[in-house]
């Protein structure tokens, strides 16, 4: 894409959601922000799987770390958004840390079997500290309270209407952050890493440090995620902890094209149109997406950009094979 | 003290064999094959199921159930196996590992469509229904026939991967697969072998719970393969002698914080793995790679 088309691009997107949240009724607004949230929670993920090569089935754990940071803080101390979003990013970063440490000594399956063990362990936390995590039931009862910054404005985000721009600026602020990142110095070593490890050491790249960097940053994303669907839906549950719903941005990360900055986002509208429209018909959404999957697999390993690239003359891209 | 002790620890190891059987399925595959199935847990899920069909159906005979609802899980890893896996071998392996991620949710979702979504009960079976007793309290026996069963599994692998003409290809092929392809070494073939061998495990597994678990749900396989994976992890990916003993460890260690720290009953095993890979990266009986 040549770059005046692609800035035009940015702006008409940018346009469109801002009329998006003026004009639609309430139904698409709440898609809308689902969507957004997901690309917030998938594009800080695929920083870690398509850039740097790591598998993992345990970011529900710093999902639900934003989100039980989020409903704590705004049950027992205060209730302003923008602290307790702080606050609930702050633990997902802390538990990414943690589990980062033991994680980022290894690669691959070991990888892959150790975040989802980790994330099992957060999830059978929650479930049973029913005290202090309200077990099953989860937090209940968080509010939305205006936004204030030290009295100078008031903004109220207590209508459906009103949050999604709040949602908008975070998500157009992680997209942001997440593309000068991937372009970043930072980044090129990322992919470095991913297409060699051994070479980059040798060139003075401190691998190790280099992962759990990237994954605690795409832990903050997924904490972010966490608080703001914990402030949309008013509580924060156990299941999002769940390895179920780690794999969410694989899944779209997947569906749209892993090494595609875009894949993700174009993945997470794809991923909330087809549930919303295949639970229409059954209960048994997972099996149509894990079909989708499987074709997604062993045909369109490019995902959904990767189609649209080799329809526009591009080569496809694949991780390394 | 001691009677609890004791019982604590017997039912442990009935837990653990059950870890075992579906962990050495996962370890073999993996072992031969470099890849690990998610959908292992699955394949226990499946093995239970059908042998649930074929008790209510064909009468309520155990031993044909464990014979039949296996065989029948057999057929399906060989579909999987023979016409997706097989294509994904020479692939970057986050594909590998999200296929069978693939088949969790495709396998999941169609049991809760053939058998409900609900829990279902098999009906009563006499075989080694009743219990003796032990240091003055009732243990049941088919409990007991579970502790049998596991080290006979395990002597079988044993004998079956180090005495026989089968086993030694296997060696070879998983130590060097072109290798073992240039003499002359069928790869393709043997692997789909190793992977039905491995799903019958984790098939058996599945229908000797049947009677265990009492009820069946959609979830019980989720469930075991992340034991079996935490298994996989501290023996040393690989290792069938790592697997068999960390699968005792831990079905022991999980049933002593059931009994006595019921809320951290999953965390015991959590620290055990974070403190073996602080110490032994490998894993207990992995070797260095």
């Amino acid at each position: 894409m040549k770059k005046p088309w692609g800035t035009l691009l940015i702006i008409l997107t940018i346009c469109s959601l801002i009329g998006l949240g003026i004009f639609s009724g309430r139904f698409l607004i709440y898609l809308t922000i689902r969507v957004m949230l997901l690309g917030i929670f998938a594009l800080g993920y695929n920083l870690l799987l398509g850039r740097t090569g790591l598998l993992s089935f345990g970011h529900g754990a710093f999902y639900a770390a934003g989100a039980y940071g989020l409903g704590f803080f705004s049950l027992q101390v205060t209730g302003h958004p923008l602290l307790a979003i702080i606050v609930g990013v702050l633990a997902a970063v802390i538990l990414a840390l943690i589990i980062g440490f033991f994680c980022v000594r290894h690669t691959e399956i070991y990888f892959s079997m150790l975040t989802l063990a980790f994330g099992m362990m957060v999830f059978s936390l929650i479930w049973n500290l029913r005290g202090l995590t309200g077990g099953d039931d989860g937090l209940v009862g968080i509010m939305r309270e205006t936004l204030s910054f030290f009295g100078l404005f008031k903004i109220p985000i207590k209508t459906d209407r009103q949050f999604y721009f709040l949602v908008l600026a975070f998500f157009l602020l992680s997209t942001w952050v997440v593309h000068r990142l991937q372009n970043s110095p930072f980044g090129l070593a990322l992919a470095g890493i991913r297409e060699n490890p051994n070479r980059s050491e040798f060139a003075g790249v401190d691998v190790k440090n280099y992962r759990l960097t990237v994954f605690v940053i795409s832990g903050a994303f997924a904490g972010l995620a966490g608080a703001l669907e914990t402030l949309l839906e008013s509580n924060a549950r156990p299941f999002m902890a769940h390895w179920g719903h780690s794999a969410e941005p694989i899944l779209v990360s997947l569906l749209g094209g892993l090494l595609s900055f875009t894949g993700p986002l174009v993945g997470s509208v794809f991923f909330i149109a087809m549930r919303e429209i295949i639970q229409r018909f059954t209960e048994n959404w997972m099996l149509w997406f894990g079909l989708v999957l499987l074709v997604v697999i062993m045909g369109f390993r490019g995902g959904v950009v990767g189609v649209i690239e080799g329809l526009a003359g591009k080569s496809q891209k694949n991780l390394k094979e | 003290m001691l009677q609890s002790i004791v019982h604590v620890i017997l039912t442990g190891l009935s837990t653990g064999m059950f870890i075992w059987l579906v962990a050495s399925g996962l370890t073999l595959i993996f072992g031969v094959l470099g890849v690990l199935n998610f959908a292992h847990g699955s394949f226990y899920m499946l093995g239970a199921y059908f042998c649930f069909t074929v008790l209510k159906y064909l009468g309520a005979n155990f031993w044909l159930g464990i014979l039949l609802g296996p065989l029948c899980v057999c057929a399906v890893g060989f579909f999987v196996e023979r016409f997706f896996l097989r294509n994904v071998y020479h692939i970057a392996l986050p594909y590998q590992l999200l296929l069978t991620f693939a088949f969790v949710l495709i396998f999941d979702d169609m049991v809760k469509m053939v058998w409900g979504a609900g829990s279902v009960s098999p009906p009563g079976l006499a075989t080694l229904s009743g219990s003796i007793e032990i240091l003055g309290r009732k243990f049941p026996v088919y409990n007991l026939f579970i502790i049998a069963v596991g080290p006979l599994v395990a002597l079988g692998l044993w004998g079956m991967i180090e005495k026989t003409w089968w086993g030694r290809i296997i060696r070879a092929a998983s130590s060097d697969r072109e290798m073992a392809a240039a003499i002359g070494v069928r790869v393709p073939a043997l692997f789909t072998s190793v992977f039905l061998l491995g799903t019958w495990l984790g098939a058996v597994g599945g229908g000797l719970a049947v009677p265990y678990v009492g009820i069946l749900t959609s979830g019980m396989g989720e469930a075991i393969i992340i034991d079996a994976f935490i298994v996989a992890v501290i023996g040393g990916l690989g290792s069938l002698k790592g697997a068999f003993v960390v699968a005792l460890i831990i079905g022991v260690l999980s049933a002593f914080g059931a009994r006595f720290f019921p809320v951290f009953d999953m965390f015991l095993t959590f620290i055990l793995m974070a403190v073996v890979l602080l110490w032994k990266p490998q894993g207990l009986f992995g070797g260095s790679k």
